[in-house]
């Protein structure tokens, strides 16, 4: 290993950390849907980091075209997701998860 | 020690510590904001891994559409932040706990097998080409997922707008089924107006 840059494990426990903030996210603002939606970009940055890292350390172009196509649906979802959010806002005036129960289960 | 792992400790850094008052923060346009920061780590991370095209796509698609869409929510929904900050730290213990235990496992892991024995690459030549490399895989290996790329957008735009678009009643618009759909005998009676014959 060369002391130039930093080790491929590096960058992987970096992800993984990242990772796992978006999990504890997720479990803290149980009630807010927009930090729910950041929460869930921050889990999709941690893989993003991962694949262009392995990209790099293996030589291969082909983990950045994934991350590409990762930016493309995590774009969507997040278009998607916000409108169904001002949606539900405005027939209930919240986004408490707990009131969104109209089909129970 | 080198410069590009100073620059890596400290971009990862700041990274983990944005991330981590994204979830924290009590007011979402805070959070919103970390979220930014977070993203501008992120990209100068890919720059520092040879990635400037995915680094400015990160920079130019989501600092500058995607969180200012988000901006743009959360400052038009009037959330009431007392009720919804109700049970934070009552999940706290729980979380804390999956993700120190998840980190653990991942790190040993990365640190035992063979990845962390993948030798570091080559420094990339002066002349190398990034944006040239990828746009060459993507319009040639990867044309196909490129263009349902393409149209998952397509239907991303299609869905936001039909779902956010209000139809309010007891206005004036036109109805352009029913404008398309006319025929020339309704538009026009022809009324016979003679006297009639006595």
């Amino acid at each position: 290993m060369s002391a130039e840059q930093p080790t491929l494990a590096a960058y992987l426990i970096l992800g993984a950390i990242l990772f796992s903030i978006g999990v504890v996210g997720i479990f803290l603002n149980r009630k807010n849907v927009i930090i729910l939606l950041m929460a869930i970009e921050l889990l999709l940055l941690a893989v993003n980091i991962n694949l262009v890292a392995f990209s790099r350390y293996l030589g291969n172009l082909d983990g950045q075209v994934f991350v590409f196509f990762i930016l493309t649906v995590a774009a969507a979802e997040a278009a998607i997701g916000l409108a169904i959010l001002v949606v539900y806002f405005r027939n209930r005036h919240s986004i408490n998860v707990d009131d969104i129960d109209e089909l129970r289960g | 020690m080198p410069v590009t792992t100073l620059l890596f400790y400290l971009f990862s850094a700041i990274l983990l510590g944005s991330a981590t008052l994204v979830i924290t923060a009590r007011n979402p346009v805070y959070a919103t904001l970390y979220l930014v920061l977070a993203f501008f780590n992120a990209a100068a991370l890919f720059i520092l891994l040879g990635a400037e095209f995915l680094g400015l796509i990160l920079i130019l698609v989501y600092v500058g559409a995607v969180m200012v869409l988000f901006l743009f929510v959360v400052m038009m929904l009037d959330i009431n932040l007392t009720r919804i900050k109700e049970g934070f730290l009552s999940y706290l213990p729980l979380g804390l706990a999956i993700a120190v235990l998840g980190v653990l496992e991942l790190a040993a892991v990365f640190w035992s097998a063979p990845l962390g024995r993948i030798p570091a690459p080559a420094a990339i030549p002066a002349n190398a080409d990034n944006t040239r490399a990828l746009g060459v895989l993507l319009y040639t290996q990867y044309l196909y997922p490129f263009e349902i790329a393409a149209v998952i957008l397509l239907v991303a735009i299609i869905a936001a707008i039909a779902l956010t678009l209000r139809r309010r009643s007891g206005t004036k618009t036109q109805n352009i089924g029913a404008q398309m759909a006319v025929r020339a005998k309704d538009r026009m009676h022809l009324v016979d107006l003679r006297e009639p014959k006595p």
